[in-house]
Parts: structure tokens; sequence; C-alpha cells
């Protein structure tokens, strides 16, 4: 009797916990964003091939050289485009409407992208594309099936055929997959980082605050003890 | 020269008090207030609840110095203060995790009162005036949801006034009423940002003074449910009641920097508190042509909703969505009925019988059921589960009058335990 009511406790359990979205099990992304250097290259990354159709129109160059130690004449020199101002934020040329005629959809904005969509299905979905010659881009996405983005990194990763969950390249880009991998994590740290500037610092503010609060709270506790000690 | 200051301070006190009862009043709820000595754990919520609200008062106030009450801007805003305000990301987050603390603290503080059946007579407008306190803030939360103007802002607004499409013949009219467009638009956002900083903080202010003025006018209850006030010494003081000051203010200091620990490592370590806090879908700003694929109110709504929910059934020529409405409002407003429920002759859960007992148990067991199920997107499974619940919480209700006075107490003891 225990073992039936169990058994069927264990089904709707079971019918409980079934989700009904799509279960397509993501990449783990074990981003650091206390690395600078991968920050660095991720902003590197980030400039070079994402900002050319995605903003992150809310943060600005001088934040970002500030936090990643680097100078701001490196940034003006090697990460902007000549007119820009340093403390301006990372707007981009293309208009709205062109880019909805040219890739059916607005690209969206960068800036708190990983705060949304997470950092695991970033890294998922930069690393899902497979050859797909039915998609107007050449390049169907795994993690987002049917999306709008063509393969930006193609050439650096090279291009893969979609097996099922398994993928073989077909042909060779400038990285190794391990390299690519690490390119794209450190562009999704940088990501990361963008979308929450104060994450650099939280966690070091946060350890003292506690600290200190812990200390208050025993000196709290003695104070509590000594004015009650005649309550019985 | 310390006796000189100490006479001047002395001397401006009593200044004042020649014009003002400055020390008849810390008297009255401070200094002489005599509270039982023998609170326990459930009793620190009321203080707590206090220091969330200085704290969402004082935050909320640095918040707007930078917030854009603007469709266009309210996203940006946020972003902003999140980033180019000077420790504007942890003002928000402290902001927005005393919102959820708000929450856990009263939801705990009204089980006290339940528990200990601190609404009994003779402090029914005490209960009263808690529960219209409760009911502001929960209107207060959801107004501040709409203000960061992200998804799940926009269109948990959107279902929720839409609710009210469902009165027959006035809904239509009272929700464009509510919104006052055909849609949640920026006319919608300024009014909620109106009622949020100016129209509920003032009637929540207000509140709680007549809350704790009540309280202190019928004394506290304990965990013994004991009218310490029956057992007097000579003096006319309560034996087993003990002054506020300096009693219970030591005693309640460590348990404020408790909840400010715990509220540190939400604020400082998971602000999102993996999505419960802030959603992840409201870092997308509010986009009025895409609805999001799975709409939940924030967590501390999630009992209601899944009652809401929990109607299926058209009957009585009344359409399911009208019995959810009418039943979300039951279980908010039928809190406000237990004092005249109880039928008990005791008031402490410690003196009640077993029937009690379970009921209590069930009923807390259905609403975290309720609550977690809300969170989710709705399945059949889920959906029976949340309607037997449904019934379970009605029943604590319904049936009260009946197993209150069937139980078996237990005899009280004349003085606290």
């Amino acid at each position: 009797m225990v073992k039936i009511i169990s058994y069927l406790g264990l089904i709707f359990w079971a019918q409980l916990s079934m989700s009904s979205e799509g279960g397509t099990k993501l990449m783990q992304a074990n981003v650091d964003i206390a690395n600078t250097v991968s920050l660095q290259n991720g902003a590197k990354l980030f400039i070079n091939y994402c900002v050319s159709c995605h903003s992150a129109e809310y943060m600005r160059y001088n934040r970002m050289a500030k936090d990643l130690g680097l100078s701001d004449d490196m940034v003006k020199k090697n990460l902007m485009f000549a007119s820009d101002k340093i403390g301006d934020t990372m707007t981009i040329a293309m208009r709205p409407d062109d880019a909805e005629q040219w890739f059916g959809v607005r690209p969206p904005d960068l800036s708190v992208i990983a705060r949304s969509k997470g950092v695991d299905y970033l890294y998922s979905f930069l690393n899902g594309f497979y050859v797909d010659p039915s998609r107007p881009t050449g390049v169907n996405n795994y993690y987002y099936p049917n999306t709008a983005m063509p393969h930006v990194l193609w050439e650096l990763q090279g291009l893969q055929d979609n097996h099922g969950d398994a993928y073989q390249t077909s042909s060779d880009g400038e990285m190794t997959p391990v390299q690519y991998q690490q390119a794209t994590r450190d562009l999704v740290a940088f990501l990361d980082y963008v979308g929450e500037p104060a994450k650099l610092v939280r966690y070091k503010i946060g350890f003292w605050v506690i600290a200190f609060l812990l200390v208050l709270f025993l000196v709290a506790c003695m104070v509590k003890k000594e004015y009650w000690k005649d309550i019985h | 020269m310390k006796s000189v200051i100490v006479k001047n301070v002395l001397g401006l006190r009593d200044w004042i008090d020649q014009r003002f009862p400055l020390i008849q009043l810390w008297n009255e709820h401070v200094g002489q207030y005599y509270a039982p000595k023998n609170f326990n754990f459930w009793y620190y919520f009321g203080v707590l609840a206090l220091v969330v609200l200085v704290i969402q008062i004082v935050t909320g106030i640095w918040l707007v110095m930078s917030y854009k009450p603007d469709a266009n801007f309210a996203f940006a805003s946020v972003e902003y203060i999140m980033r180019d305000v000077e420790w504007g990301w942890l003002i928000r987050y402290m902001h927005s995790t005393g919102a959820s603390f708000f929450f856990i603290v009263i939801y705990l503080h009204m089980f006290r009162g339940i528990m200990y059946g601190s609404y009994q007579k003779p402090r029914e407008l005490l209960w009263i005036l808690g529960m219209c306190l409760y009911l502001a803030l929960m209107a207060e939360a959801f107004f501040g949801y709409l203000l960061p103007w992200g998804q799940m802002s926009y269109w948990g607004a959107q279902v929720i006034i839409s609710l009210f499409g469902a009165i027959p013949f006035v809904g239509e009219t009272l929700s464009l009423w509510i919104r006052g467009d055909y849609v949640v638009s920026d006319i919608t956002l300024n009014r909620f940002f109106a009622f949020h900083v100016i129209a509920l903080p003032f009637a929540i202010a207000g509140l709680v003074v007549l809350h704790i003025l009540a309280l202190h006018h019928v004394g506290s209850n304990n965990p013994d449910g004991i009218d310490i006030k029956a057992n007097k010494n000579a003096q006319g003081k309560p034996v087993d009641g003990i002054p506020f000051h300096p009693y219970y203010t030591t005693k309640d200091a460590p348990a404020v920097v408790a909840l400010l620990i715990l509220m540190a490592v939400v604020i400082f370590f998971a602000p999102e508190m993996g999505g419960y806090f802030l959603e992840h879908n409201n870092f997308v700003p509010a986009d009025p042509l895409t609805t999001p694929e799975h709409i939940a109110p924030v967590w501390y709504f999630t009992p209601f909703y899944s009652i809401l929910r929990a109607n299926t059934v058209n009957f009585f020529m009344v359409p399911a969505k009208l019995w959810g409405v009418i039943f979300m409002g039951l279980g908010t407003m039928v809190f406000f009925l237990l004092p005249w429920l109880d039928k008990g002759k005791v008031r402490s859960i410690r003196y009640r019988g077993w029937i009690y007992k379970t009921a209590l148990g069930l009923f807390v067991v259905s609403f975290l059921i309720l609550g977690y199920l809300g969170l989710l997107p709705p399945t059949p499974a889920r959906t029976a589960l949340a309607q037997v619940c449904t019934v379970i919480y009605f029943l604590f209700f319904l049936l009260m009058p009946f197993y209150t006075k069937w139980d078996k107490t237990k005899p009280v003891p004349e003085r606290v335990t």
C-alpha cells in the first residue's frame, strides 16, 4: 500500500515538475569576471564583432576603460571610432529602420542582455551555430532556432554541421575549438560585466559590510544580555 | 563643563515639554509602555517591518532623485541609476531587496498574530488596521513594480488591470479608467508613480501610527495569550510586564542587525535572488507589441495568483475568470473576519487542541504550495493541485467557527510561562 502511494506520488511529482517550455540543455559558460585579461579580450571581440550591429547604449567607454584597467587613450585608439567621445555610450550608426529591412528584426541592445538571458544562454548561442542552407544567412542556431543573426564569428570558429546535439566541423576557422570556446567565454564574461558594472565591486564591499554587521550583532547581543540579567 | 551641557540639554527638554507633551509621549509609548516579558522569536517582526519601512522610504527618496517616470526614459533612468549615479546600484538593490523582505517580514508578522490569537478581543481593531496596512502594502508593491518599465513590469500591470475587466457591466470602463488608456502606457506609468511615491506611502505611514496607537491602547498579546493587565503590583504595573525601554529596545537591536545581515547577503551577493526578487525578463524594456511567453507576478503575490488561475469552471452563469477574481479578492479580504470566525476559548496555539493545530498546519502548507505553483506556468496537474489547495485555504476560514468551538483546549495558566 505504502509502495503504491509513494509510486503515485512520484508520478504526480513528475507531472508537476514537467515544464511546459522546451528543455534545451544549455552549455556552462563558467565566466570569471574577476579575470581582467578575460574581460579585456571580451571587450576587444565585442567592439570588433558585435558593435557594428548591436549597441550597448547604457555602457560608457570611459567606464569600461576604468574598470578594465585601460587608459582612455588606449580605448580611443583601439576600441573606438574616431568621432566618439570617451564619455559616450556604445551606440551604433546603423539606423533601426535599415536594420529591420536587412535582418527582419532590430538587433537588440546588449547592455543588459546577460541579465535577461543569462550567461549560459549567451555562451551556448555563440557556440550553437550550424550550417543550414534553408536559412537566408546560411546558418541556424541550435539554442535559438531560426535566429535572424548571421554567424558573425564564423571566421574564428569555422562552420559546423548539426547532428542532434553533437557537432562536426565542416570547415576550419582561425581558432581551434578550445580557443574558440575560450574566446566566446571571454566575450560572455564581458557582457556579464556590461550588464552590471557594479558586480566588480559589490562582492568586495559586501564582505566588509557583513563583517561590520556581525561585530555589531555581537555587541548588540552583549548589551541585551547585560540589560536582561534581572528578568526571569 | 559637562554639567553645563547636561543642564542645557535638560533645559531644552523642559522648554519643549512645557509646550509639547514630549515626556508624556515618551513614557506612554516607550519608557513606561509595559510589554509582556515572555515575547519569543515571533515578536520581532513588528519592529522589523518598521525598520524595512524606513529603509524603503529613505532609499525611495534617493531613487526618485534620479528616476524618470516617462515611458521613453524610465528603463534607461533605472540603468542610469545602476551605472552612473554614485552608489546608485546599492540604493536600488536596497529598495528592490527591501520590497521582498517587507513581505517576508509581514507574512511572518501576520502568522504570529494568527498563531497566538492576537486578533481576538480586545484587539479586533488592531488586527483590522494591520490588514489595511497589508492591503496598502500590496498596492504599494504593485504600483512600484511598474516603474522599472521592463517586460514583467508592463505585462504584470496589464494582466492585473485587465482583471477588473471581468467585473460585469462596468469592468471594461473601470479598467480603462484605471489605465487612462487602452493599453498600459505613459499615462499609466505617471499615475502609478504618483500613487507609489505619494499616496500610498502617506497612507502606510498614517496606518502605522494608528496601528501602534491601537496596540499601545490595548497592550501587546503574548505567546501564552494571557492578559498581563489582570495581574498588577502595588504600583499598578503588570507583574509580568517590563518597560519597552530599555528591555525591548535592547532585545530588538540584535534582531534588527540580523535582518540587516540577511538583507546585505542578498543585496551584495544575490540581488536578483535567482530571478525571484528581480525577474530576468524585467531586464528587457517594456514592449507593448511582444507578450512574454510566461507572465508571473513577483513571489509575494503568487499564492493569490494561483487562486485566480485555479478557477477554471464557468458556473451559475458566471465565467471562470470572474470567479477567479472573486476568489482572489476573497482570499486577501477573508483575514479581516478572523476575529469573528474564531470561537475558541483560548488565544494561543499553546493551549489549543489538535484540530486547530492541524487546520493551521494545512492552511500554511496550502498557502506555500499555492505560492510555489503561482511561479510556474500552469499544467493540468498543477492546476488540479492548486484547486485542492484553494479549497483547503478557504475551508480554514469557513470551518473555523466550528472547529475552534469543538476543539479541546488546555487550561491557560494564571501567569506567563
